[in-house]
């Protein structure tokens, strides 16, 4: 009995967890309309956070999608060249790069910088009684830092994921070129055959839910951060652990959805 | 702004009780504040002083009881009312607070660019008068990591009088400062009760620090209060846990705090 009643408690934390996160992205949406701080402000600072979480990540995000990419059409080439279609080189690459790995390279390495950061800023606070300063001084913690970074993680992941696909393409294009025959112009066209428009929508999509996933682990982490500097740690931890376990649970799931829709049409 | 209503304290509690989940730490507090007034909280590590001043500025919601400032009961108030309750006090947190990504011309601003219209020049002269009065003058372009731990609680204080605050808090100023510094703090507090005659509440345990900036004292133990009035009612009180607190008797079970009262309050009486 005690195992079956300690999964009941494990299922338990873990949907009020999940509650809590839908809850601060609900409390936030509301606050973003509804906030009497000054919208002016919020959209400020807004663009700091998207320039910091999203432009700041551009160039370790095109490396490694860049490397991806190359990776993606050596593993495929091996197979390929035995069936002798060194031409499908290019709609593998492009297939799996916008519907897959773009978006969730993206999502990690976004959750790296940046997840791990919100954890760390707002544990900070709340440890330095930053927060409470902030409450005192009629400054809800939520509006104030957390709705702007909801918005710059809303519009920069899909942003960085259409960024990401451009770049592991590239990747495959080098490849291509050197190993199967390819001019620069011919992969991209191979490419543009092999690329439905959904293909890119379904990867921005997620990539979409992946930054509010990422904002509101982090945000609650930080928020919930026990004392002292070691707390600080221990959130920051769990908002990198947690975030990419849900990430990869939320992609199963689109995954498996778009599949279903595929199949139907 | 409106001369506020001097019949209605600024701030008074009635059976104040606060929980955390089954140890109450605050037993059924109630005590006023009126306008123009300075009330001290004295009490040693862990009386409860400090949640007290929590409670009152709404940081705390108490199990039961009321905190009631200018009238309105801030233990029922909702979001809006409480907003506007906030803009009208200003509260010194003992490690000043400051947000950690503002410079410390920004953190004084904040309240100012955030809640008022006024011109960006127009908040930059206010700025300089408040760092100016904590004696901070041409401070307002450091980080808050580069105060030292005086500066930090003197650049909180003026972000707490940014907003000409009609209630000030100050939870422990003097704490772990040195006694030249904590002297400062004190003139400061006495500065800001003559020229302003606003209500302030501190929070302390430092003695001699309290004796010269109260109008009233209130001695906090175990989340009782034990004693209050005037600085001379408590000086001459007979009761034996006030006695103990003037006159630093150990308790068996106390820790290494009395040892610095000693070291900072001894001579500056």
């Amino acid at each position: 009995m005690p195992f079956v009643a300690e999964v009941g408690a494990a299922t338990e934390r873990s949907v009020a967890y999940v509650g809590g996160l839908a809850q601060l992205f609900g409390k936030s949406l509301w606050l973003l309309f509804m906030s009497p701080l000054k919208r002016g402000r919020i959209l400020q600072r807004a663009v700091h956070e998207a320039m910091v979480a999203g432009v700041g990540a551009l160039p370790i995000i095109s490396l490694i999608t860049f490397f991806v990419g190359v990776i993606i059409a050596l593993q495929g080439a091996y197979e390929l060249q035995r069936l002798g279609a060194m031409q499908l080189v290019a709609s593998l690459v492009s297939i799996s790069i916008t519907r897959e790995l773009g978006p969730l390279v993206t999502a990690i390495v976004v959750i790296g910088r940046s997840g791990s950061a919100f954890a760390a800023e707002i544990g900070t606070m709340r440890v330095t009684e930053e927060l409470d300063a902030l409450e005192t001084m009629a400054l809800d913690p939520v509006a104030f830092l957390v709705v702007p970074k909801f918005l710059a993680m809303a519009v920069m992941l899909p942003c960085l994921a259409i960024w990401a696909d451009f770049m592991g393409v590239l990747g495959g294009c080098v490849f291509g070129i050197i190993g199967a025959n390819f001019t620069f112009g011919s992969y991209l066209i191979a490419t543009r055959d092999a690329l439905l428009m959904r293909d890119v929508t379904t990867g921005v999509v997620k990539s979409l839910v992946f930054g509010l996933v990422i904002t509101a682990v982090g945000c609650q982490e930080g928020f919930s951060t026990g004392i002292g500097a070691e707390g600080v740690g221990r959130s920051t931890t769990s908002a990198v652990v947690v975030s990419i376990l849900l990430v990869i649970l939320i992609d199963l799931v689109f995954t498996t959805l778009f599949y279903a829709a595929r199949g139907v049409a | 702004m409106a001369a506020p209503d001097t019949l209605v304290p600024a701030i008074s509690a009635n059976d104040l009780r606060l929980r955390y989940g089954d140890r109450e730490v605050l037993h059924g507090i109630t005590f006023e504040v009126r306008h123009g007034e300075t009330v001290v909280v004295i009490g040693g590590s862990g009386s409860g002083k400090s949640t007290l001043l929590r409670t009152l500025v709404g940081l705390e919601k108490p199990s039961s009881g009321e905190v009631r400032i200018n009238g309105v009961d801030i233990t029922k108030a909702n979001t809006r009312e409480m907003d506007a309750i906030r803009k009208k006090i200003g509260l010194a947190f003992q490690g000043g607070a400051l947000i950690g990504s503002l410079s410390v011309g920004e953190n004084i601003a904040l309240p100012l660019v955030e809640h008022t219209d006024l011109e960006p020049t127009t908040i930059e002269v206010m700025v300089r008068i408040k760092l100016e009065q904590v004696g901070l003058s041409g401070f307002e372009n450091y980080s808050p990591a580069e105060l030292s731990g005086g500066m930090k609680k003197r650049a909180a204080f003026a972000r707490a009088l940014a907003m000409e605050p009609e209630i000030l808090f100050f939870d422990e100023p003097s704490a772990g400062l040195d006694p030249i510094t904590a002297a400062g703090i004190d003139d400061l507090i006495l500065n800001l009760k003559k020229t302003y005659a606003r209500s302030i509440v501190v929070v302390t345990h430092e003695l001699a620090s309290a004796f010269l900036i109260a109008d009233r004292i209130i001695l906090i133990n175990r989340g009782n209060i034990v004693a209050m009035g005037s600085v001379q009612e408590i000086q001459n009180s007979q009761n034996p846990l006030v006695r103990q607190f003037l006159d630093r008797v150990a308790d068996s079970d106390q820790d290494d705090q009395v040892d610095h009262m000693k070291m900072y309050t001894e001579g500056i009486e």
